[in-house]
């Protein structure tokens, strides 16, 4: 931006939320909208070009909210646009404030805010028509007039209203607005919160002589619905059967683009090795580049369905029916109610997860709820959790019936679940230490959710996730590749020169056909992808942590694997395939790779894995921050390193001391 | 005004039964509870009626000025009503 946005238009659209106002932004805008963050906060930074009177004006979105009195991050910034002290935004021209005629009196509270900024303002009426269907009159010129500004029933479905709010907007431009109320200092409403009594007393007079009111509540469908939806019992039963809806539909119809995904990465991976020749560039963007990013696209479908249903449930206004039910159990730990949708969503993937706590105004319980959504076991578990209930649980049951497997599962949830409470509760005594917040939140009136709005902001997140998340861990994944590929061994010339050409591309060419069921250890020729490894940076690394990891039961090797899970969990396994020569491409419910961890030895012969250190693994896989995607989510979302930094660490210091107690504690009892 | 016998305690919106007519008579407190609490529209002279409790007994649903508001208990005790 520079001069030429001061000659271009400014429009600011401003509303509270619930009125219609991200409607309203999408028919003005169209698909020409540019969405950012605020600099320093992740308040949204939505903007568009609008056609005023044939020019081009810049639309810009304020946050939906209630009071200009800058409280909440959203209102200093909603302020500071409005002033023209937000960098990079001129002084808005005109404000459209948004108004929701079916909630007259709280959405002109605003508006009345809106004046005293000496901008001229437009008042775009919505929902008249559902007012109207409702036998209540409004009379739009009176409104008008009391106000002292323009007034404009709009309807974005039928067109109604649209091209007149731009002829307004043409025409207060450059006019200075009246502030229509007096508030006296010294009058009778003087006191702390005047101006807000007066502001009120203003607008009940302005609506007692422009609206009719009917018998005919407006809120009697929704109190209908109501009755069921948050019943004392129904209610909650409703709201556990949508939940299992959502993760149902979420898991089953995610899986086959996720697999489509997963072999797109995969057939990429192979044209490049296919068409480039050997060495460190294709490896590099076969190894590095494509099965780093490709390990994070391939959720991409899951977060565009969980990002569908959290805006079918946000608009039709069942959320903060969902808030309400359980606001009293969060309240227990300290979180707010608005917490329970994204802890919930993590056990799918924390990163959607993480995005859903926009929703919740105060930063603290945010950020609360962000430090403990992780500890939810997601998705990427589910591989460990296998593999190793695969190899040392499988077919045990006891009591005759209950499956050993199924109860490590449910236990695992279960640590999960009871440390997030522990640390939510902690947190919010400790460093996020916050007076409880106000549980102020309006109960929007049910609706029709707008298709286009539901499907703009699915495609908005999940090109997010793509731009923002993808640069940090294309950058992290050259680093983790370039810690397991250099330095480069002496052997792997020779081995190179006398494989064939398959066995060339190292690493990641064993799964080649023979792939062996036991492990090679004992081998004259070692295969380049072990001692690679053993002399690689990472490798170097996992013989420098193995005092470390000592007393948790592991040895460097599966110390390597730790490391590069760091990545992402589910990394494990396939580091798992390469260390123990299985092949890359093994996944983890293969015989070979269940068989070559039962089989591993350490470097003095004993058995690497035992019962009780597979268990001790996955009790440290459901407390450590193993997740750069999540690491990168969450800088994003708290816009700071130190957060990022201090969840890791507190997760897997905890992670630690867990994995200790369960593998030194089972060794005090007789196992392992 | 008020049929209450006890003419020393004063209402809290937390007294006002469910369904039934009653008027704000002060906003008390102060702090960021209170202001939101009036911006939202909750002002003394408001008429206001508590729809229902949610399934704990906490937080309850409040319609003001025409629309639905869910508070929890304790910001209701510093709203004091007649009715």
């Amino acid at each position: 931006m520079g001069n030429e946005a001061n000659s271009q238009l400014t429009i600011a659209l401003a509303g509270n939320p619930n009125a219609g106002k991200t409607t309203l932004f999408n028919a003005l805008t169209g698909l020409k909208q540019k969405i950012a963050n605020y600099p320093g906060v992740t308040v949204e930074r939505k903007e568009g070009a609008w056609t005023v009177n044939g020019e081009t004006a810049n639309l810009v979105d304020i946050p939906g909210l209630y009071s200009l009195d800058a409280t909440s991050l959203d209102e200093q910034i909603a302020r500071d646009v409005i002033t023209g002290n937000q960098a990079g935004l001129p002084k808005p021209d005109v404000i459209v404030a948004v108004v929701d005629a079916t909630n007259l009196e709280r959405n002109l509270y605003l508006v009345t805010q809106l004046f005293e900024f000496g901008i001229p303002v437009v008042i775009a009426l919505t929902m008249i028509d559902v007012f109207e269907d409702q036998k209540h009159k409004i009379d739009i010129e009176m409104l008008a007039v009391l106000l002292k500004t323009p007034v404009v029933a709009v309807n974005v479905k039928s067109g109604r209203g649209i091209d007149e709010l731009a002829a307004k907007v043409a025409e207060v431009k450059g006019t200075t607005p009246v502030v229509p109320y007096v508030y006296d200092e010294a009058g009778d409403e003087a006191g702390p919160h005047g101006k807000i009594f007066s502001r009120y007393n203003f607008i009940s007079s302005v609506v007692q002589d422009s609206v009719w009111h009917s018998d005919q509540s407006s809120h009697r469908i929704s109190d209908k619905i109501d009755k069921v939806l948050t019943h004392k019992f129904f209610g909650l039963v409703i709201l556990v059967a949508i939940l299992l809806v959502v993760f149902q539909t979420i898991f089953s119809w995610a899986s086959l683009p996720m697999d489509l995904l997963e072999q797109g990465f995969g057939a990429a991976a192979d044209l490049v090795r296919s068409q480039m020749p050997p060495g460190i560039l294709t490896d590099l963007i076969a190894d590095g580049i494509i099965a780093g990013v490709g390990g994070v696209v391939v959720f991409l479908p899951q977060i565009l369905l969980l990002f569908l249903f959290i805006s079918l449930l946000e608009d039709s206004g069942y959320m903060s029916r969902a808030a309400f039910l359980l606001d009293k159990l969060m309240s227990r730990v300290g979180l707010h109610g608005k917490a329970f949708l994204p802890l919930i969503s993590s056990f799918a993937c924390a990163i959607p997860g993480i995005m859903a706590t926009r929703t919740i105004e105060s930063r603290r319980d945010r950020f609360a709820t962000i430090m403990i959504a992780p500890f939810m076991s997601c998705s990427a578990r589910l591989p460990v959790y296998t593999l190793m209930i695969g190899a040392f649980f499988g077919g045990q049951y006891v009591f005759g019936f209950i499956s050993v497997g199924a109860l490590l599962m449910l236990i695992m949830y279960a640590i999960g679940i009871a440390v997030a409470v522990v640390a939510a509760f902690v947190l919010k005594r400790t460093i996020l230490k916050a007076p409880p917040p106000p549980f102020l939140m309006e109960l929007p009136p049910y609706r029709l959710p707008n298709l286009r709005t539901v499907f703009q902001n699915m495609l908005t997140r999940a090109w997010l996730f793509l731009k923002r998340a993808g640069t940090v861990i294309l950058a992290i994944s050259i680093i983790l590749w370039a810690l397991m590929y250099f330095p480069r061994s002496s052997q792997q010339s020779v081995v190179s020169s006398q494989q064939t050409e398959a066995a060339k591309s190292v690493p990641g060419a064993v799964a080649t056909g023979d792939v062996v069921d036991e492990p090679r250890a004992t081998n004259n020729e070692p295969l380049p992808e072990s001692e690679q490894l053993k002399n690689s940076f990472a490798g170097r690394l996992g013989h420098v942590i193995e005092p470390v990891i000592e007393p948790l039961g592991f040895d460097w090797k599966i110390g390597v694997a730790l490391i590069a899970s760091f990545a992402a969990r589910e990394v494990l396994v396939s580091t798992l395939s390469i260390i123990y020569n299985v092949g890359k491409d093994e996944n983890e419910e293969s015989e070979t790779l269940i068989a070559a961890v039962r089989d591993a030895k350490t470097d003095d012969g004993r058995p690497a894995w035992t019962p009780l250190t597979a268990l001790t693994l996955m009790v440290f896989f459901v407390l450590a921050m193993q997740c750069m995607s999540t690491i990168a989510v969450v800088r994003r979302e708290t816009n700071s390193w130190s957060w990022p930094i201090f969840m890791t660490v507190y997760m897997t210091v905890l992670a630690y001391i867990a994995a200790f107690i369960t593998y030194q504690g089972g060794k005090l009892l007789g196992y392992g | 005004m008020k049929r209450k016998i006890s003419e020393t305690t004063k209402n809290t919106l937390n007294d006002l039964p469910s369904g039934i007519d009653g008027r704000v008579t002060a906003v008390n407190g102060g702090g960021p509870v209170v202001r939101r609490l009036m911006e939202m529209g909750v002002v003394p002279g408001v008429d206001v009626q508590v729809v229902k409790a949610a399934p704990f007994g906490d937080p309850i649903e409040v319609r003001v000025r025409g629309y639905s508001l869910a508070m929890r208990r304790s910001e209701a005790d510093s709203i004091e009503v007649s009715f």
